[in-house]
């Protein structure tokens, strides 16, 4: 498992460029240029259970959920920030991404520290150090726990 | 119990006597947007929809205007496939390619009136708090969602209180207010908030309200608005919008904010975003030895009539610098039509000028304008992150109408006030 580190701001356009929002929307098209302008070697080298660590502010910008649909089909475990844009932060719950806010834990990083992660019990251990972060609302677990909002509006409609 | 805008006009859709911040609300927007990104979203859907239909026909607003007229195979199947959709679900309020902006043309329509709640999947869709609306984006997979159910939730946010005093100095405009409070209060500033402006804002126009609104965005707002004034009323008017046909929501005068911040217009200079971040500005004045390659007036910040106004005054009887490319695009046809008839796309061609079809032309770097490697553009738009118009080597410089066109004489970065008479 590999743990990928950025800085503050990090935005729409450095982690899925605008010039091809109109002509990549499946998770096969979106792939290859991910965070293609903030870090050529991810898309080569991301793996299924990766981290991704950034300041604060991540995933601002553009409505654009290209990338968190691209993260997700890569397979990042989850995105550990200071703050999340809001757009962003919306899109995450409905592609069931994982972000996690958590400026002592970004604080707290340092390269080639062990990270693991206890979803159920809402903690990141840093080596030997452990931060916790809050659960969803009931609301928006819901959405999760359907595996992402299609699905929970398909099986809302087919209830009704 | 005293409320804010946002805890007022989210407990009327909720149909709660009130709401706090952090509350969960499940609400019915009155409308929802997208562009030519609807045919990704009608394409998640493809099969309820064939299903279920349309949650409702008044529901959606729909504008092709992001790449157009399309720049590719690819982009013409698309904008075909939401024609297409548009019929079979007979979709009430769609406008084709050239008609404008979205934002621009949801607000020029009547179809953002105050006291609504409008969602869209474009992050500036927070501009018809311009207007007196509540409006926030979203992405795509809500749009489509909401397509087939006419619901969703919103989480009521804490608000901020811009108190705004003072006027404007000559060279200096709206477009310079909130690029100095961008600045001040950081591209992260208000993330998740409600931003109110209150204060001595008589003395912006609709147009006005509309570029400062727009930018709510840039630093992390949910939405941003202004409050139904006679000069809303007056604009709603010139629309063929009667008052009856809205009901203003205001906050208490007890509200309680998380932040009050002030301003004195009196201080504000022409104002430059510099790269590759919204906040990181600077007073026109500090940067003029930075040599500029493009310029742009329009977008859904600055592509009004006022702002092409304001463009032309200062391009009258002149002629552009030889090495600087200057497009304007009008943010909607009927702006065009008016720039037309008032002489303003005459003296903006006559100095040099290219115009473009009303859209988003090159802001999202994806037609009509990129920049190659080493090139700087100075755009009256609301991003100047890296690569945004194309390039990730180049730069993108953020200003007014007027320093823009000033730019434009002198190649390098001009205070307006310099070429003002």
């Amino acid at each position: 498992m590999n743990v990928w580190k950025y800085g503050d701001d990090i935005n729409t356009d450095m982690l899925f460029p605008g010039k091809y929002t109109y002509t990549c929307s499946t998770a096969e098209e979106i792939k290859p240029h991910l965070l293609e302008d903030l870090d050529p070697t991810f898309s080569g080298k991301v793996k299924k259970g990766d981290i991704i660590f950034g300041g604060k502010n991540f995933g601002c910008g553009s409505s654009r959920e290209q990338p968190v649909v691209g993260l997700k089909a890569v397979g990042i475990q989850a995105v550990v920030a200071k703050s999340f844009a809001r757009i962003f932060y919306r899109s995450a719950i409905n592609q069931g991404l994982l972000l996690i806010e958590s400026s002592d834990a970004v604080e707290s990083y340092q390269s080639n520290d062990e990270v693991t992660l206890d979803i159920e019990k809402g903690i990141i251990m840093i080596n030997d150090k452990t931060f916790s972060f809050p659960t969803l609302p009931s609301e928006i677990l819901a959405i999760q726990d359907a595996g992402g909002l299609l699905n929970y509006t398909r099986n809302k409609l087919k209830e009704q | 119990m005293e409320m804010t805008f946002a805890e007022k006009i989210l407990a009327n859709y909720a149909n709660e006597k009130e709401t706090i911040p952090g509350q969960i609300v499940t609400v019915q927007p009155a409308h929802l947007l997208t562009h030519d990104n609807t045919a990704a979203i009608i394409q998640k859907v493809d099969e309820e929809l064939n299903k279920y239909g349309v949650y409702s026909k008044n529901l959606s607003i729909i504008v092709l205007d992001h790449v157009i007229p399309a720049a590719s195979e690819k982009t013409a199947i698309n904008h075909k496939k939401i024609r297409e959709f548009v019929a079979k679900h007979d979709i009430k309020h769609f406008y084709d390619v050239g008609e404008g902006v979205c934002h621009q043309v949801v607000v020029e329509k009547g179809l953002a009136l105050p006291g609504k709640l409008l969602l869209g999947s474009d992050s500036h869709t927070c501009s018809y708090g311009a207007v007196g609306s509540f409006s926030s984006g979203i992405d795509r997979t809500e749009a489509a969602s909401l397509m087939l159910t006419g619901q969703t939730w919103l989480k009521v946010p804490q608000s901020i209180k811009v108190h705004i005093k003072g006027s404007l100095s000559k060279g200096v405009y709206a477009k310079d207010v909130i690029l100095h409070i961008i600045g001040d209060i950081s591209a992260s500033g208000a993330t998740y908030c409600s931003v109110e402006y209150h204060g001595e804002v008589e003395q912006f126009s609709v147009d006005d309200r509309f570029t400062i609104a727009n930018m709510g965005v840039e630093m992390g707002a949910k939405n941003s608005v202004f409050f139904v004034d006679d000069i809303t009323k007056q604009y709603l008017k010139s629309i063929g919008v009667n008052e009856s046909a809205y009901s203003p929501v205001i906050p208490d005068l007890g509200a309680s904010y998380m932040q009050t911040l002030d301003y004195d217009l009196n201080n504000v200079v022409p104002m430059v975003a510099c790269p590759h971040t919204v906040d990181n500005v600077k007073p026109a004045d500090q940067l003029e030895d930075i040599e500029i390659h493009q310029c742009l007036i329009g977008t859904c910040t600055n592509g009004r009539l006022s702002d092409l106004e304001i463009a032309a005054s200062i391009l009258k009887g002149k002629k552009i610098h030889k090495n600087v490319r200057l497009l304007i695009i009008p943010a909607s046809k009927q702006i065009f039509q008016e720039a037309m008839q008032k002489g303003i796309i005459q003296v903006l061609v006559d100095s040099g000028g290219m115009v473009l079809p009303p859209g988003c032309g090159p802001c999202l770097g994806a037609h009509q304008g990129v920049l190659s490697p080493g090139e700087r553009c100075l755009s009256t738009a609301n991003r100047n992150f890296k690569g945004r118009m194309g390039s990730k080597d180049a730069e993108i410089y953020l200003a007014s109408p007027a320093t823009v066109a000033a730019t434009a004489l002198n190649q390098t970065i001009t205070d307006p006030r310099e070429v003002i008479e």
